[in-house]
């Protein structure tokens, strides 16, 4: 039997007097696509967050890759984690921003390699060859002498895509990232997400608006409200045949909104 | 009427000393400027309180007096400067201190985005500063970097204070000598605002180095 590549174990997340999240567990296991689904303000985005170490938590435990997150051992005594080892962490994680945050002064391919070349210390030739393979894996082979400026946000969502996976990291976080593209450049993005789904054994955790996606990319959908999971299961039980109130208005309502499921 | 290329002579010898000490005056501002500047945000707070010190204390008082303290106060203490190292070093902390905050302020501007790319990417703390958010704040330094140079240069006046003989004490000079206002202190006003052109021209060329590809949305 596989052990979950990650573990979350009663998981606090307090801003200031609102609790994000409250008690949450959930595991995930090796390859597995996860899609976070819930209102604003359910913590869905936060948890992403906190395990790209965005965040700081305010209570409970995280391990990743078989290490704990937060916490490091010391002889019999458990201490936060401090820099050296979140940098060590890290290097399990990549993410996909809501708004791209490529580096503006950069060009696509220098976006790409930079990571790799200085974290990684690969030989910038490697790096670059590497570079133009996931570029080309995204369909834009003719951009990487490009500027992001020069770009159009599905363009600039697939180079932040092919920036993160150029540190070849064994989980990788989606943020609701077609949410800041306009609709005719949502497909594209998407294309690219469901290639690299059916073609690695990444694990995978996506939060979205995009049901049907969800639907088609997911091995489970986890339902979040008020910093819980209400709800969880296949795609095709919690968008068909939804079990909790709860969940079931919150798809009536998107689907209320144009939203295919 | 005296030999007036003699006269222009020294006035020139006194735009050298007004050149060397905005240049040299200008890295000295620089290195303060990115220490302090730096300093400011650092994780550490000794480290912090100590950049706040110097950059409250150098914009509190007057250049005059610290570079009275600079020269005449320094020895005391065993450290004698020459005039131009006293002037150097005066005018540069003193524009340092004014500096640093405009580095504090361009880091600080620099978008929270990007800073979560660097950690998601898993780059160290000085790799995120030295790759991604300083290159993107220095082009929002410039154009005040640039003013912080034109007034160091026009600032260089008061070391006559300390025996420098920099432009302005040699107009001083010449008039004494020919009774002439006009013509010495036309040609300095001349003088000061090519220097003031230099820079300005320098910085937006500069700027446009810095920026190219920068254009539209970050």
């Amino acid at each position: 039997m596989t052990a979950p590549i990650i573990r979350i174990d009663r998981l606090d997340k307090v801003f200031g007097t609102l609790k994000v999240l409250d008690g949450l567990s959930f595991d995930v296991m090796p390859g597995e696509k996860l899609a976070l689904i819930g209102p604003s303000g359910s913590g869905k985005t936060t948890i992403l967050r906190i395990l790209m170490t965005l965040e700081t938590i305010s209570g409970g435990h995280i391990e990743v890759c078989g290490e704990q997150l937060y916490h490091m051992r010391r002889g019999d005594r458990e201490l936060p984690a401090d820099e050296a080892h979140l940098h060590h962490m890290r290097s399990h994680i990549g993410m996909v921003f809501q708004h791209f945050n490529l580096f503006p002064h950069k060009s696509v391919l220098d976006n790409i390699t930079l990571a790799p070349v200085l974290t990684k210390g690969e030989p910038k030739a490697k790096a670059e060859a590497r570079a133009r393979e996931l570029l080309e894996m995204v369909g834009l082979s003719d951009k990487a002498g490009a500027m992001p400026s020069q770009l159009s946000g599905g363009q600039k969502q697939r180079v932040a895509i092919a920036r993160a996976l150029a540190l070849q990291p064994r989980i990788m976080l989606f943020d609701e990232v077609t949410s800041a593209l306009d609709p005719e450049l949502v497909e594209e993005v998407l294309l690219v997400m469901k290639r690299l789904a059916a073609e690695t054994d990444m694990t995978m955790l996506l939060v979205t608006h995009e049901m049907g996606f969800a639907h088609e990319f997911a091995d489970r959908v986890l339902f979040f409200d008020k910093g819980r999971i209400v709800e969880q299961g296949p795609p095709d039980q919690i968008f068909r045949n939804p079990t909790q109130e709860r969940t079931q208005t919150f798809l009536r309502k998107i689907i209320a909104a144009g939203h295919r499921v | 009427m005296g030999d007036w290329s003699g006269y222009l002579a020294l006035i020139l010898q006194g735009a050298l000393v007004t050149a060397q000490l905005t240049v040299m005056g200008s890295a000295l501002a620089l290195v303060a400027a990115f220490a302090a500047g730096l300093g400011r945000i650092a994780p550490l707070a000794p480290v912090r309180w100590l950049a706040t010190v110097y950059i409250e204390f150098f914009r509190g008082t007057s250049i005059f007096v610290q570079l009275f303290w600079v020269y005449f106060v320094l020895p005391f203490a065993g450290i004698s400067l020459s005039p131009l190292m006293a002037g150097v070093l005066a005018l540069g902390l003193n524009v340092g201190a004014y500096a640093a905050e405009v580095v504090r302020g361009a880091i600080l501007s620099v978008p929270k985005d990007q800073y979560e790319a660097t950690i998601a990417l898993n780059l160290t703390k000085l790799q995120r500063m030295r790759h991604v958010i300083l290159p993107q704040a220095l082009p929002l330094m410039l154009p005040t970097f640039g003013n912080n140079a034109i007034e160091l240069l026009k600032a260089t006046a008061v070391v006559s204070l300390i025996s420098l003989t920099d432009m302005t004490f040699q107009a001083q000079v010449v008039r004494a000598q020919t009774g002439s206002t006009l013509i010495p202190f036309a040609t300095i006003l001349i003088l000061y605002f090519a220097m003031a052109m230099i820079i300005t021209t320098g910085v937006r060329a500069l700027e446009r180095r810095l920026t190219r590809g920068l254009d539209g949305v970050r």
